[in-house]
C-alpha cells in the first residue's frame, strides 16, 4: 500500500530524520514514535502531501486521498457540529445525509450537541466532531496525528474498535501517539529520533 | 459547482455569525470618506474634483483590511489543511471563497457608493460610473487580494505585508477606475475604460485563483 525509502527531512538546518525507510500493507496499523520534536507530525503530513520539503521517495499505492486529522481542530467555531460534520464530508467527496451525519455524531457521544455551535465546545468535543468522520465511510488510509488526546477512556476505547474495523477491512492507518494502542491486531512501530 | 455554492454558503454563514468582521471594512469605508469634507474643504469644486480618488483609495484601503478574513480563521483552525487534502478540487474552494468574500466586502461597498459620491458632489453621470467601475473593479481586488492573503496567511503579522504585496498589483485598476469616473463627471462617455477594467477582470479571474491555489498550497507546506 505504501512504500517509503530512503526519506530524509531537514527543517531549520537540523535533520529531523535521516534515510527512513518502511513499507505499510493493507491491514496495518504503524505506530510513529518519538520524542517531542523528533519530527513525528512533520513525518505525518510529508505522506499526506501536505509538507514537502524533503527528500527520498514515497510510493502510495491508492489514488484516495488520506483521512487526516491533525493537532488542529479542523471544525469552525462559527459552525455547528452538524454543520462542520456536514462540510468535512462534504470535502471527503460523499454526500452523506442528515441522518447519517446524526448517527456519526452519536457514535462520538455528541448526541444533543448537534446544534450546537462548535466555538462553546471543550477541546475534546472539538476533536470528537472532527473524529467523527472515521464513522462516514473512511477512505482506505487513515493519518492519525495524536487522535487520542482530549478524549476520554470511554471514547478512546470506541475509538479503538471502530480503527480494529477498519484494519479488518484492509484499511491502513498510521498514527502517532503516546498512548499505547490497544487493537488486536499486530501493531508495527516506526520510532524516530531514537529517543523514545 | 456543487462545491462552489456549498463554499459560498459555508463562508456567509460563518461571516453572518461574526458580524463585526464583515462590518469593520464597511464603517471604515464610510468613515474615512466622511472625513474629507471636514479635513480639506466642503466646497463643491474642490470635493467634486478628489472625490473619484478618494472613494477609490478608500475602496482599496477598506478591501485591504478585510482580506486578512479570506483566510486566516481557515488557516488557524485547520479547515484550510482539510481544504487543500480533499480529492475534490481545491481550485472550486477557493473560487467560492473569493465569491464570497466579493459579496460581503465589494458589493456593500458598491451599493454604499452613490450615497457617497452624493455627499461629495458627484453628479448623475459620474455616479453611475463609480457605482460601475466599483461593480467591475471591486471582484478585481478580491482575486488579486486572494494572492497576498494565500501568502501571507501563515505570518504571524502577516496584514501590512499582504498591503506591500498587493497595493502595486492595484495601481492599474485605481488609475483606470478613477478615470472612468472622471471621464463620467466631465464627458458621460466612460466605455472604454470600462471595458479594460473588463479586461483586467477577465485576466485576474483567469489566474488568480490558480495562484491562489498555489499560494495556500506554499503556506500550509511551514
Amino acid at each position: 500500500m505504501l512504500q517509503v525509502n530512503h526519506l530524509t527531512c531537514e527543517r531549520e538546518h537540523r535533520v529531523l530524520f535521516e534515510n527512513v525507510s518502511f513499507a505499510v500493507q493493507g491491514g496495518e496499523l504503524l505506530r510513529v514514535q518519538g520524542g517531542n520534536g523528533a519530527g513525528k507530525t512533520t513525518l505525518l503530513r510529508i505522506l499526506c502531501g501536505l509538507y514537502e520539503e524533503y527528500e527520498g521517495e514515497i510510493d502510495w499505492e491508492t489514488e484516495q486521498y488520506p483521512l487526516y486529522i491533525g493537532h488542529k481542530p479542523g471544525v469552525k467555531d462559527q459552525l455547528t457540529a452538524l454543520e462542520n460534520l456536514a462540510w468535512l464530508s462534504r470535502l471527503a467527496g460523499s454526500e452523506a445525509n442528515e441522518s447519517l451525519l446524526r448517527k456519526a455524531l452519536s457514535e462520538v457521544n455528541l448526541d444533543g450537541y448537534e446544534e450546537v455551535l462548535c466555538g462553546s465546545m471543550s477541546e475534546g468535543q472539538r476533536k470528537r466532531v472532527n473524529l467523527a468522520r472515521l464513522f462516514l465511510s473512511p477512505p482506505e488510509v487513515l493519518i492519525l496525528d495524536e487522535p487520542f488526546s482530549a478524549i476520554d477512556v470511554a471514547g478512546v476505547s470506541r475509538l479503538e474498535e471502530i480503527m480494529g474495523q477498519h484494519l479488518k477491512h484492509g484499511g491502513v492507518i498510521i498514527l502517532t501517539s503516546h498512548q499505547t494502542v490497544n487493537i488486536d491486531t499486530k501493531v508495527r512501530s516506526l520510532i524516530l529520533g531514537g529517543s523514545a | 459547482m456543487n462545491l462552489l455554492l456549498a463554499t459560498i454558503k459555508r463562508d456567509l454563514v460563518v461571516m453572518a455569525r461574526n458580524p463585526a468582521d464583515m462590518m469593520n471594512p464597511l464603517v471604515f469605508f464610510v468613515i474615512v470618506i466622511s472625513l474629507f469634507p471636514l479635513g480639506i474643504s466642503p466646497s463643491e469644486e474642490v470635493l467634486s474634483e478628489i472625490a473619484p480618488g478618494v472613494i477609490w483609495v478608500a475602496a482599496l484601503l477598506s478591501t485591504l483590511l478585510s482580506m486578512d478574513m479570506m483566510f486566516k480563521s481557515d488557516f488557524d483552525d485547520g479547515s484550510l489543511e482539510q481544504m487543500s487534502l480533499t480529492g475534490e478540487s481545491l481550485y472550486l474552494i477557493v473560487f467560492g471563497k473569493i465569491i464570497s468574500h466579493w459579496l460581503l466586502a465589494g458589493l456593500p461597498l458598491t451599493l454604499l457608493s452613490p450615497l457617497l459620491g452624493m455627499m461629495l458632489f458627484v453628479n448623475a453621470t459620474g455616479l453611475e460610473a463609480l457605482m460601475l467601475s466599483l461593480c467591475v473593479a471591486t471582484p478585481i481586488l478580491s482575486l488579486l487580494g486572494a494572492i497576498g492573503a494565500s501568502l501571507t496567511v501563515g505570518l504571524k503579522k502577516g496584514g501590512v505585508l499582504i498591503a506591500i504585496l498587493i497595493l502595486p498589483l492595484y495601481v492599474p485598476v485605481l488609475i483606470l477606475a478613477t478615470a472612468m469616473v472622471h471621464t463620467g463627471v466631465v464627458a458621460g462617455n466612460f466605455e472604454g475604460h470600462m471595458l479594460w477594467l473588463g479586461a483586467i477582470l477577465m485576466l485576474s479571474l483567469g489566474f488568480a485563483p490558480l495562484a491562489t491555489c498555489a499560494g495556500i498550497r506554499i503556506s500550509l507546506s511551514q
